[in-house]
């Protein structure tokens, strides 16, 4: 965005002087003479590294992804083998993480519990970004009374909090996997739509746009070409806030024992187990590995999104 | 605490008797740790200001003005910020106070007026309560007392029907009467030196000079000291007993305003007097700018700091820096090797005469441009 | 004033009629017999005639909705096909338990939250900012379900100060009443302290640059009474808006401790309904929940018009 150039710059300086001197209003005078031909924007708004904990959570949500890919080919035990000879055991060679009160193995029941919060988690910001992303490119630039529409449908869907929707509607419909991931994924829709649209009607209204139109660009052509590579800054920051927030939502049903039916494992109903039955005093690591785990996800995929937003310079209100 | 009463630590209408002038600023240096540099932003400014005088600071944007004034009445935060020199305010050095001593002296006997009324009144805040604010904290009013002199204040400030509007919000008023609003935050505990800095930037012209007079009148009928703060010689023009003339930081020219107008001597101090539009051109006659921008205050250039915008320069402009210097009258310094005499400049070789020819052509004062009015 | 509010009450009106429609539509849209769902597999023929008749089950369904609401307005949400218990004396008795852990908690985050924020944003970026910030940002990713088992391990089985489960009501006994109640409270505030920090740590910096704040200083003000007196208010806006939008999260949360701790709250009994497929309750607890949430969201846009006189004229 080469138009944006002088902007960045002495809004990137006003920036570093605020940064250094709050309790002081930064005046024109201030920033030009901040100012010098050498200031380029990139010294500013490039080139900081990530540092060793963006690396750290990347890793971990890596290690994370592939052992829930992989867990059928990894040397596991059977997530759900009860192996009555290994009751309530702590860590071993046998049983790295130990085992639970039916002799289940740990381990294997932390790996193929990460699927569910995975699945749910990406499959429906997939959905939720498909439909409300899609929608809100659209309908911010275009606008018309079919962005007034959809603007207040929005409104009236998020003033519901989620929770007891789904709550509700999993009781009526049933608890699958499917039924929880589309139930989430459309819960997104909404949020989706409303960050994207708000992005897509910014940019819409930019000169390059204009330009565009005035040279006789289609709109489809200048939804794809234009607006859509500015969105995404804003739409992969915000989406992976949703993943940990959709994460969050999973945990809690499935600790309240209404996500995906039992026995199959994931993370919510693991602690879940580990809290019942006096499990808390006998036997913590039931509970410990899959709160553990969870912590570190959603802290990693906040903290990714965090540095990409540092990164694409968008403000913390805005999402 | 910080009441004025007789016997105080800091009784400085008592101080009043002294003989000197209110303000004396000695080499004052002021300097930001930036990533980059040390940015200087004032640097080696000395100027004394008499009670009940207007001085005249002017400058185009980055001169260092702003942070002059804030720097002077000590307003900026500590952290990062470099500052020398000594600032005497009716004998005592404000350099040398802590923040405790320093909040007795602002908003009662030193105070400011800042540029933009729109940002420097608290938007959520009734404009009532912020008069009523300094006069609580200063003159130990009562709420009732507070608010009827905000009143008062109000009403000397030109605000019609103020009984209604002291409960306004500032949202609520025009641009010129946030304007005023803030002269009656300034003026509500009678300090004897008010800073404006850019007090009428952005408002209409007529407004301006609304503003102006009004400040002009309550100065004399309060006996205060003025320093306007400006990038607009045409402000000061008719309103300052001295003028002061900045540029990169440092005093370049300084004079009272008579002398100032009639007898030029830095190029500097010429190109922004003729960036002022005079109701005597001829319409459509351009306007000329100074070419180029102002100089990186991290590392100014050396010699004279204009010479590398100043048509005039010679070697020895860009090698060695002039000093702030008299010739003849006493008042009147300038810094300039080769100053201008009636007009022309006494360099060796001129290519041409200031007056005829527009100092440079407005296209190479890209990107940033240099003062436009 | 008025316009503003009438717009806000106007969709107040739109969106809880529309709470009711769905909370309506979730047990008639159900496959199979409405009275089936309603009284449950096991109850006498006599039983679901009265009820078929009761309700005008065979009305056409904006009828029966009309009956529904009807009977919502006075207080009938229908009863329990398990207990008998009235779905109004469920919400009755378990609403109190629920404000109560939200109180607690709310308390709680305000009171770290904004003094830590009004104390580190005077100087960003040093030690204790950084401490403050990092460890925010860890609770973020301290959900209820997380953080509530570690706390029971911790403070309830390890260390034995508080009970791991078990509920004493207000009325019954104050001092047990709080005292059970703080480690379900604590774990529902790691979040709400949490956004609170961060959102007013922003807020506050950003204002501390405006001119009104060297303004005030040019004034003699002291340094506490800028944070407190010019500086807070225009940095709440956010804050007040990010603790609506929690009331969501903190709903949920209350859910899940409920449950942990075996507190006879909305959320229990909610659980509970939906394991034993008890419809009418389930149906009568999303509805009263959903509507509170709303008209919550309404009070603190109100509120937004007293913090910021100029929304109003926006």
């Amino acid at each position: 965005m080469p138009d944006d150039r002088e902007l960045l710059d002495t809004g990137a300086s006003a920036q570093l002087l605020g940064d250094r001197f709050p309790g002081m209003a930064a005046t024109d005078e201030q920033v030009v003479a901040m100012q010098s031909e050498k200031l380029d924007s990139d010294d500013i708004l490039q080139k900081r590294p990530f540092g060793f904990l963006f690396w750290f959570a990347l890793t971990w949500i890596a290690i994370v992804f592939l052992a829930a890919i992989f867990a059928n080919l990894l040397p596991l035990q059977n997530p759900n083998y009860q192996n009555y000879s290994a009751l309530s055991q702590g860590p071993s060679s046998a049983h790295l993480l130990g085992t639970d009160d039916l002799g289940r193995d740990l381990l294997a029941r932390l790996i193929f519990g990460a699927r569910v919060s995975l699945i749910v988690g990406f499959f429906g910001v997939g959905i939720g970004l498909l439909v409300g992303g899609t929608a809100g490119l659209v309908s911010g630039y275009k606008g018309g009374r079919l962005d007034v529409a959809l603007n207040a449908g929005s409104f009236i869907i998020l003033a519901f909090p989620a929770i007891v929707a789904v709550i509700a509607i999993v009781t009526f419909w049933g608890q699958s996997l499917l039924h929880i991931t589309i139930i989430l994924g459309i819960a997104t829709i909404p949020l989706m739509f409303r960050v994207i649209r708000a992005s897509s009607l910014s940019f819409a209204q930019r000169d390059f746009v204009v330009a565009a139109k005035t040279m006789g660009a289609t709109d489809t052509r200048i939804v794809l070409r234009e607006i859509l590579p500015n969105v995404i800054p804003v739409t992969v920051t915000f989406s992976l806030i949703t993943v940990a927030g959709i994460i969050v939502i999973e945990g809690t049903l499935a600790f309240l024992g209404l996500s995906v039916n039992l026995p199959t494992p994931s993370w919510g109903n693991l602690i879940n187990e580990g809290t019942a039955n006096n499990a808390l005093s006998t036997d913590p690591y039931i509970m410990l590995w899959p709160a553990m785990s969870m912590f570190l996800l959603l802290w990693s995929i906040n903290l990714i999104g965090d540095r990409l937003r540092q990164r694409f310079d968008i403000r913390e209100g805005l999402l | 605490m910080a009441k004025k009463t007789a016997g105080d630590a800091f009784d400085f209408k008592d101080a009043a008797s002294q003989s000197g002038p209110l303000l004396v600023v000695d080499d004052l240096h002021t300097s930001f740790r930036t990533t980059r540099g040390t940015v200087r932003a004032v640097d080696g400014v000395s100027f004394e200001v008499h009670e009940g005088k207007t001085l005249g600071i002017v400058g185009e944007s980055g001169s260092g003005k702003t942070v002059l004034s804030r720097s002077i009445m000590g307003l900026l935060p500590p952290r990062d910020v470099i500052r020398s020199g000594t600032v005497h305010f009716a004998g005592h050095d404000l350099t040398a106070m802590g923040d405790t001593e320093l909040r007795r002296i602002w908003g009662a006997e030193l105070s400011m007026i800042f540029q933009d009324p729109m940002t420097a009144l608290n938007p959520v805040k009734r404009i009532g309560v912020q008069i009523a604010e300094s006069l609580r904290l200063h003159l130990d009013m009562d709420k009732k007392e507070a608010q009827s002199t905000a009143i008062e204040l109000l009403r000397s400030v030109g605000i019609p029907s103020p009984e209604q509007r002291v409960r306004w919000y500032p949202f609520q008023l025009s641009g010129g009467m946030r304007q005023r609003v803030m002269i009656a935050i300034a003026l509500a505990c009678a300090p004897r030196l008010v800073m404006a800095d850019e007090p009428t930037t952005g408002l209409d012209v007529t407004v301006q000079a609304q503003i102006l007079d009004l400040l002009a009148d309550l100065q004399r009928e309060r006996h205060m000291a003025v320093i306007l703060v400006t990038h607009d010689l045409g402000v000061v023009a008719g309103r300052a007993d001295d003028i002061i003339v900045m540029y990169a930081g440092r005093i370049v020219e300084r004079a009272p305003t008579r002398t100032l107008f009639a007898d030029t001597k830095m190029p500097y101090t010429k190109a922004l007097m003729d960036s002022i539009p005079r109701l005597a051109d001829p319409s459509g006659a351009r306007l000329s700018a100074i070419g180029g921008r102002p100089p990186d205050l991290i590392n100014p250039p050396t010699g004279c700091r204009f010479s590398p915008r100043c048509q005039y320069a010679q070697d020895k402009c860009r090698e060695l820096e002039p000093p702030l210097r008299t010739v003849g009258s006493p008042d009147h310094l300038f810094a300039c090797w080769y100053p201008l005499v009636d007009g022309v400049s006494t360099a060796p070789s001129v290519p041409v005469s200031i007056t005829t020819n527009p100092a440079t052509t407005a296209n190479d004062a890209a990107p940033t441009g240099g003062t436009t009015s | 004033m008025s316009k503003y509010l009438i717009r806000r009450v106007l969709q107040l009106v739109v969106v809880s009629f529309v709470i009711s429609v769905l909370a309506f539509l979730l047990v008639h849209l159900l496959p199979g017999d409405p009275s089936t769902i309603i009284l449950g597999p096991n109850d006498t023929a006599a039983n679901r005639a009265t009820l078929l008749k009761q309700l005008g089950l065979n009305d056409p369904l904006w009828q029966q909705y009309l009956t529904w609401l009807g009977a919502v307005f006075h207080g009938n949400l229908g009863t329990s096909y398990l207990n008998h218990e009235s779905v109004t004396h469920i919400l009755a008795t378990g609403a109190p338990v629920d404000l109560e852990l939200i109180i607690i908690s709310q308390t709680i985050a305000f009171s770290v939250a904004v003094p830590l924020a009004l104390l580190v944003s005077r100087r960003p970026n040093r030690p204790l900012d950084n401490v403050a910030t990092t460890s925010t940002f860890g609770m973020l990713a301290l959900p209820p379900f997380v953080v509530a088992p570690i706390l029971v391990a911790i403070f309830a089985v390890g260390l034995g100060w508080f009970p791991a489960t078990g509920y004493v009501p207000f009325t019954q006994n104050p001092a047990t009443n709080i005292h059970d109640m703080i480690l379900p409270s604590v774990a529902i505030t790691a979040g709400s302290i949490a956004v609170y920090f961060r959102l007013l740590r922003s807020d506050l910096i950003s204002t501390l640059q405006q001119d009104f704040i060297t303004m005030a200083r040019s004034k003699g003000l002291s340094g506490r009474r800028i944070m407190w007196r010019h500086a807070f208010r225009p940095s709440s806006f956010s804050l007040l808006a990010a603790a609506g939008i929690n009331i969501g999260a903190l709903i949920a949360g209350t859910f899940v401790v409920e449950l942990l701790f075996a507190i006879p709250g909305i959320g229990y009994s909610l659980v509970l309904a939906v394991n034993q497929r008890d419809y009418l309750v389930v149906q009568g607890i999303a509805l009263v929940v959903a509507i509170a949430y709303v008209t919550i969201q309404f009070i603190i846009d109100f509120i937004f018009t007293i913090v910021d006189p100029r929304v109003v004229r926006e």
